[in-house]
């Protein structure tokens, strides 16, 4: 099994079961994840990117033997992003990065996000974007961060051809349609840790293509058996879990 | 470290079998031991046409993750304050049909309104005392909770030995002005010691609705219908007991998944998760349950 959207480090508002890295380790070996792509919580406040990136290669280095594949933060609203940007894959030779929109400070309309895209393009770095961190409704009441706006993204990855992208924490406050059109746009695919509702991971494949649902946790922040069991849940035969368990995050790294 | 060549071989290999490790291809299916009793469900947003074939639908679903039986109750259709009282009067109806045609899957319970107490009263009468209902809610009306209204529906639950299932959040963007809080349910509670009565949702902001429920000793934790956040049966357990602590789905809006991870995934012992998966619900319909003579 392949876990899409994992996190290390610690979540700024709880600690968690999971959020030291032998732990975390530990829970998805048990579950049978061989491979989990880990983005960091650090990355979501702090500004010495550069710094949390290098802690995040550095804990997938020495936990899991090669379980964990860093995702590096980048912010494109700090000066000499594109640094961070470099250094993700030229030093620490991740295969791609985890975006942060709406703690970052910016809307997919803006300028700058279509040039970071367009530059992990050139380096033929995948892009997660993470839509929410939090149900905004139990967040700290000192801290609401809205959720990003999908609707611009279509055009964006228009214009980017070559784009690879992962959408995360796919909330049911975006609506089927708004994810479809986005999917649609070119090579973007979207994770079950937030798909809701009964069966609901059945239901969302016939409304967007199989190939592109990929299983993420979204743990430790969730429960890791929220995900497993909506693949249960869901009634979907061997090979469509399979494909959503593994075979579509294989395809989606195989162009690396 | 591991670099792209080394992860796009290490991934592609055993695969097949990581699927089964983990449980989710059909050659390991759920956990029967644990016994599954779902305090918190509705047909809303469930495929079907009818009461029966959502019903059927769910039955489905349950079996693929090990529920036993779910406690049944409003929310067919997509009004969340009917008016006139004839629509709470038709959604107990439909739940009855529900039921009826899975009755070893599902008991009722019946939904009402503070705001309509009379009318409330008839129809606890028509669903449980002369009907095959077992509990009351999920209450989710045009008034709160803590209202005078529902004193005779807590007095009437108290002398029926049946449990109220009570909606409430502490929605961090507002409460719409008539949804309840947890604080709303505890007044209740403390008027009414000998009342059993389950928060839905604990806040949904679990951290806060644990400790406003944590002293009120017949208040219940109810899991239902909210992130499957890390921590948050741990927390419970801690500051409650696993006995005050009670699995529900919230389905069709949530799944059943996402709701139950919360319980198995829990860092908690296993005795402690099967009171809470059912045992805890067990125990609290007993009395109503030997009344109508059915089979616990």
């Amino acid at each position: 099994m392949i876990d899409t959207n994992v996190y290390v480090s610690q979540w700024p508002f709880r600690r968690l079961n999971g959020d030291e890295p032998a732990r975390l380790v530990a829970k998805l070996n048990d579950a049978g994840v061989e491979q989990a792509c880990a983005g960091s919580f650090e990355g979501i406040l702090e500004r010495d990117i550069a710094g949390v990136n290098n802690r995040l290669a550095e804990t997938c280095h020495s936990f899991g033997n090669g379980m964990l594949i860093p995702f590096g933060t980048v912010n494109p609203k700090l000066p000499d992003w594109q640094e961070d940007v470099r250094r993700c894959h030229e030093e620490h030779k991740m295969p791609g990065i985890r975006l942060q929109p709406n703690y970052h400070g910016y809307k997919l309309d803006d300028p700058v996000f279509a040039a970071l895209l367009k530059l992990a393009t050139e380096r033929r770095l995948i892009v997660q974007l993470a839509l929410l961190m939090e149900d905004p409704r139990t967040q700290s009441p000192l801290m609401h961060v809205p959720t990003v706006e999908l609707a611009p993204l279509a055009d964006v990855v228009k214009g980017t051809p070559g784009v690879r992208l992962e959408l995360l924490n796919c909330t049911s406050q975006i609506g089927r349609e708004e994810y479809a059109a986005a999917l649609a746009s070119g090579d973007v695919s979207m994770d079950i840790s937030m798909v809701e509702g009964v069966a609901g991971l059945a239901r969302l494949v016939r409304q967007v293509p199989l190939a592109r649902v990929l299983f993420g946790s979204y743990h430790p922040f969730y429960y890791f058996e929220s995900a497993a069991l909506k693949v249960r849940e869901s009634g979907l035969d061997e090979a469509s879990q399979k494909a959503i368990c593994v075979e579509n995050a294989r395809r989606l790294m195989a162009s690396l | 470290m591991l670099n792209r060549r080394t992860f796009i071989k290490a991934v592609g290999a055993g695969g097949a079998l990581a699927l089964a490790r983990a449980g989710v291809s059909e050659d390991r299916g759920p956990r029967t031991d644990l016994r599954i009793w779902d305090q918190h469900s509705h047909l809303g947003a469930v495929p079907g046409d009818t009461p029966e074939e959502r019903m059927a639908f769910l039955v489905k679903c349950m079996d693929r993750v090990g529920v036993e039986r779910l406690v049944l109750s409003q929310g067919y259709s997509d009004d969340k304050r009917p008016n006139p009282p004839e629509q709470f009067r038709l959604e107990n109806d439909r739940v009855m049909r529900a039921v009826k045609a899975f009755p070893d899957r599902a008991y009722g319970s019946v939904y009402l309104s503070p705001a309509l107490p009379e009318f409330s009263i008839q129809e606890l009468n028509r669903c449980i005392r002369d009907g095959p209902m077992v509990m009351i809610g999920e209450i989710e009306a045009d008034a709160r909770c803590n209202v005078p209204g529902m004193d005779p529906i807590a007095e009437w639950a108290i002398a029926h030995d049946v449990v109220i299932l009570q909606h409430e959040w502490l929605n961090a963007l507002g409460n719409h002005p008539t949804e309840s809080t947890p604080f709303d349910v505890v007044e209740l509670a403390r008027r009414h010691p000998k009342l059993q009565i389950v928060c839905a949702h604990t806040g949904g902001n679990w951290e806060l609705g644990i400790r406003a429920i944590r002293s009120t000793q017949n208040v219940y934790c109810g899991l239902a219908g909210s992130d499957p956040t890390n921590g948050y049966v741990e927390m419970a357990v801690r500051e409650l007991g696993a006995e005050r602590v009670i699995y529900g789905s919230d389905v069709g809006g949530r799944s059943f998944a996402s709701q139950i991870a919360k319980v198995e995934g829990a860092e908690i012992p296993d005795s402690d998760k099967k009171l809470i998966l059912g045992g805890n619900l067990r125990r609290l319909l007993t009395p109503v349950l030997r009344k109508k003579g059915y089979k616990i």
